[in-house]
């Protein structure tokens, strides 16, 4: 009962972070004409944030509760 | 080797092998080994959202809008979080009603209503039929670029080609026959499809590594990683502008508009419902693919901007279509084998779509638009007993082959028509207009069958309006006033800036006004009126989904039936021998072992209509029982009641399961109670029995010693002396024992009387040891005294003090050395109390022993060899007066070095607070 209502609200958070991460005007901030290893910063930045609440998914539903 | 029949060979060696895994997979399932019972099957079976539209079209929308392409995919992400808590309620609601499709879920949820699942089919086709003709394009393009190797030439549709030489015409008919092999191969209670998930996850795991294989190639074969593609965003200047999220000036609302369109559409596609929910086996597996799906749109993402800047550079000035880049820089490579993969990555991906998406519409087209007009006859529907699983099943085919066939022609309407490019997007905001009748429908118990008819119909206008028709007029289907002057030449009715709403972007635009008009007129319509028996009984249903509640409809069925005409009815549709198992069983599980029942209660009505609404729709089995049964209306009122005492049960039993953990935790504590009890039992026995030696040593001495007087009347006058000594001293010992058991009872009891009054500590000290002076002359030992002048004072009992005193000095003196002896007594001030401290340089007391000391009648030496010289009981009295005053007593000790005995008492004042504390509270 307590694991799967953490996991649910750790969803609900990446659900959450993942909206702020990839609008406006969070994205705005890195939508620039620089680059960063080579690749375009905004192109970084999304794939970056996109791969972070991915991540963040995983490690919500995956983890081993002790 | 991209010769035609070897591409021909390859596509149908290609669609053999899916063929071969949709059936061993079906015959797996008939056994009752699922294929496809893992999670990471189950993901990929999602993937089927990536169509050619990805495959293809991604980069050639990143071509012109650069990361703009990727917000479709962020939105599924997104989506997947929340699919936890919203796509396990559908999958539920879907399982629990034996539901098929999206449209019956609208259409079950406001009440089983024909109309409206004939509402949400018609949205379906609509939006739907042209995304599956845009996979026939995509197909039908690849194979003429792939034969016109090795040069590049762009497919022309503009020549009037005849349908019998139209490649893509032959697709869709082999497309039509895979789908009703494994989509229809017999009529299933709950429509689920093993075989042909199976198929599905293995096509969008080939699309994923041809993707990849490509999207490797071009990054690393053609160019030197990442970071040299990227370098000519900034030195070529025509490339420069794709360097930003929003090149094409649509602004963020348009990024926006895209994550939520995508987010909705990968929730209601008929084809995402199907995988997701229908086709899901176990609800467990939606904890992995809430990431492994969103991991794969990451992955089938990573390459498209290298290959969308790669072909733009290297086919600079050539006409190249920047939609057919996957295919054509591997072709202009000269990489053959690479070429092909991609080539069958694209049909993995086209064939995938189409076959779950026609699918899926068949079942709705059969159940929710063909069904209900069928049984409009009466002939047909009740007269005739005659078994209509064949007709069923003629339905399912011949829809799927007519939606084929309806995507095929509008292909060849349509050609490279701007209305065939977009209609990805269009598609996703024509089932969008599905979210609020669903979503409302799921967590909103006051939708009505009349709102949701209003807001899907408002919604599915207004999309027509201001996307669909728009993309006719860009096609030049419709007169470009339309779009320029607007209807009948009125300029607010200007289908892309309705009522001067101008600067978004269509997508965003259509999505405001439609949702305005769906959501308005659900809430609006819905508000108008209660809801009536059926809806507020289906509302129940869905939205107490997640609750454990039995089932609800059949407490909601009053009437009566006959067994053998419901297995009747249910033998029309599903064949008579599968309808007989059907009965059978389910008499055995209700405890009929000879599998019969002899009546039709209203559990066995609900399981027959739930077994005809997997096969015929949930609105038509409705109809369809109660033309067999005799059922009597139930008022809104009654199902309001029963509805009620159901939700009441709940709490009942609720509460009941609250009661009985809180009884176990009870009887837990009891039990706890009850072992301190018998440890207390225990003890007591002991000090009794500890008591009861303790007293029969001295009782012994005295008699011996006694009997020896008797016995020899001619001892001499000094032994008789010694000896009545020791008799006198023994008794003393004695008496003392007995006082301090009982001293010690009384103080454990809590019944001792005690004389609390401020006293000065240091005054209790010297009055001790004069008492005491005697002893220390006695064994030859020296005190010393460090006591401070007028200490605070403090509250305790001043004989009680004088007790704890004489204890400790009397003990002091006992271990020492006789002349070497040094015992000093020390007053100290603490921050809230006073410390005494009693310090000999005796033996000292072992580590081990040191907490033993304070037990009752354990006295720390060598027992064997040394007479105790004590009662045991000082120290333990002692410390319990000590700690009544709110102290504490120990003893600290090196052995060899002496002991020193510590005991603290608190202030007055502290100790009043602390006692107005305790009382208070």
């Amino acid at each position: 009962m307590h694991r799967r209502v953490l996991a649910g609200d750790r969803l609900v958070a990446a659900f959450l972070i993942g909206c702020v991460l990839f609008n406006y005007p969070l994205l705005s901030l890195f939508d620039r004409h620089t680059q960063i290893f080579g690749i375009p910063l905004v192109f970084a930045y999304v794939f970056f944030a996109w791969a972070a609440v991915i991540a963040v998914m995983a490690w919500a539903v995956e983890r081993r509760f002790k | 080797m991209l010769e035609a029949p070897v591409v021909i060979a390859v596509s149908l060696g290609y669609l053999g092998l899916l063929f071969a895994v949709a059936w061993w997979g079906d015959k797996r399932a008939d056994q009752g080994k699922s294929i496809i019972a893992s999670p990471t099957i189950y993901a990929l079976s999602m993937a089927v959202y990536c169509t050619t539209w990805t495959f293809y079209g991604s980069v050639g929308r990143a071509a012109v809008s650069g990361i703009g392409f990727l917000p479709v995919y962020l939105g599924p992400t997104l989506v997947m979080a929340l699919g936890w808590f919203l796509l396990l309620k559908m999958i539920r609601i879907v399982k629990a009603n034996r539901i098929t499709s999206i449209a019956d879920f609208i259409s079950s949820r406001y009440g089983k209503s024909h109309l409206l699942g004939g509402l949400v089919t018609i949205i379906a086709v609509v939006g739907i039929i042209p995304y599956i003709a845009l996979q026939l394009k995509a197909v039908s393009s690849s194979v003429s670029l792939l034969l016109s190797y090795p040069d590049i030439v762009m497919p022309d549709r503009s020549a009037t080609m005849s349908v019998a030489a139209d490649m893509s015409f032959y697709i869709a008919l082999i497309l039509a026959a895979f789908t009703i092999v494994f989509g229809t191969r017999h009529l299933d209670a709950t429509e689920r499809h093993e075989g042909m998930v199976a198929a599905i996850a293995l096509e969008s795991g080939v699309k994923l590594v041809a993707f990849l294989a490509v999207g490797g190639f071009v990054t690393y074969g053609l160019y030197d990683g990442f970071g040299d593609i990227f370098e000519h965003i900034t030195t070529n200047p025509e490339l420069r502008h794709l360097a930003s999220a929003i090149p094409s000036g649509a602004g963020y609302t348009g990024w926006f508009s895209l994550i939520v369109l995508s987010g909705m559409a990968v929730l209601f596609l008929p084809r995402q419902f199907q995988v997701a929910v229908v086709e899901n086996v176990n609800e467990a597996h939606l904890k992995r693919a809430a990431w492994l799906f969103p991991l794969y749109l990451l992955l089938i993402n990573i390459f498209v901007l290298p290959i969308a800047l790669g072909g733009l550079l290297h086919f600079a000035g050539q006409g190249v279509d920047a939609d057919t880049f996957v295919l054509t820089l591997p072709m202009s490579q000269r990489q053959e084998g690479l070429a092909l993969l991609v080539f069958i990555g694209g049909l993995s991906a086209a064939t995938g779509m189409v076959i779950v998406e026609t699918i899926a519409l068949s079942t709705m087209v059969c159940n929710d638009l063909v069904m209900p007009l069928l049984l409009r006859h009466k002939r047909l529907a009740i007269e005739e007993a005659k078994d209509l699983s064949g007709v069923l099943l003629s339905i399912r085919r011949g829809a799927i082959v007519l939606i084929l066939l309806l995507g095929y022609l509008y292909f060849r309407l349509a050609g490279e028509a701007y209305a065939l490019v977009a209609i990805g997007l269009i598609s996703f905001a024509a089932v969008a207009q599905f979210a609020p009748a669903m979503i409302g429908g799921m967590y909103w118990r006051g939708g009505t069958r009349g709102g949701a008819l209003a807001g899907l119909a408002a919604g599915f206008l207004v999309w027509a309006y201001t996307l669909l028709l728009p993309s006719f007029a860009k096609s030049g289907w419709l007169p470009d006033e339309f779009l320029t002057l607007g209807l009948f030449g009125v300029e607010l009715l200007r289908p892309q800036q309705l009522f001067g709403l101008g600067g978004f972007d269509e997508i965003s635009h259509c999505l405001f006004w439609s949702f305005f008009a769906n959501i308005g007129a659900y809430v609006g319509v819905s508000l108008l009126r209660p809801p009536m028996v059926a809806e507020a009984t289906q509302a129940t249903v869905f939205v107490d989904a997640l609750k454990n509640n039995g089932p609800v409809g059949a407490a909601l069925w009053r009437g009566r039936a006959k067994v053998s005409d419901l297995q009747q009815l249910v033998g029309r549709f599903l064949g008579p021998t599968r309808a007989q198992t059907l009965f059978v069983a389910y008499a055995r599980r209700r405890g009929h072992a000879d599998g019969v029942m002899l009546e039709a209660d209203a559990q066995l009505v609900q399981f027959a209509e739930s077994l005809l609404a997997g096969a015929i729709g949930s609105a038509s089995a409705r109809v369809m029982v109660a033309s067999v049964a005799k059922e009597e209306p139930l008022s809104i009122e009654e199902v309001m009641h029963i509805l009620d005492e159901a939700s009441q049960l709940r709490t009942y039993s609720r509460e009941l399961e609250r009661k009985s953990r809180e009884l176990t935790a009870a009887t837990l504590e009891l039990q706890e109670a009850n072992e301190r009890l018998q440890e207390l039992d225990r003890v007591k026995d002991d000090i009794m029995s500890s008591v009861t030696h303790e007293l029969r040593t001295p009782l012994t001495s005295i008699r011996a010693f006694s009997e020896l007087l008797r016995d020899d009347p001619r001892m001499h006058l000094a032994d008789r002396e010694r000896f009545l000594g020791l008799i006198v001293s023994e008794a003393e010992r004695l008496t003392r024992l007995i006082n301090q058991t009982l001293d010690l009872a009384k103080i454990e009891s809590g019944r001792a009387d005690w004389n609390g009054c401020e006293l000065d500590l240091k005054e209790v000290i010297e009055q001790s040891i004069a008492a005491t002076s005697q002893l220390f002359r006695e064994k030859g030992a020296d005190v010393e005294l460090d006591l401070p002048d007028n200490p605070p004072l403090i509250l305790a009992d001043r004989d009680r003090l004088i007790q704890v005193m004489l204890n400790l000095l009397s003990n002091a003196v006992k271990f020492l050395a006789p002349g070497s002896g040094r015992v000093r007594v020390v007053l100290q001030q603490l921050a809230d109390g006073l410390e005494v401290s009693v310090a000999d340089n005796g033996p000292g007391i072992r580590a081990e022993d040191q907490q033993l000391i304070f037990e009752k009648f354990r006295q720390v030496g060598d027992t064997m060899t040394a007479k105790p010289a004590g009662t045991g009981l000082g120290l333990p009295i002692s410390r319990r007066i000590v700690e009544h005053f709110g102290g504490k007593l120990w003893v600290e000790s090196v052995p060899g070095e002496g002991a020193t005995f510590r005991f603290t008492l608190p202030f007055a004042t502290v100790r009043e607070e602390a006692v107005a504390v305790a009382v208070g509270a």
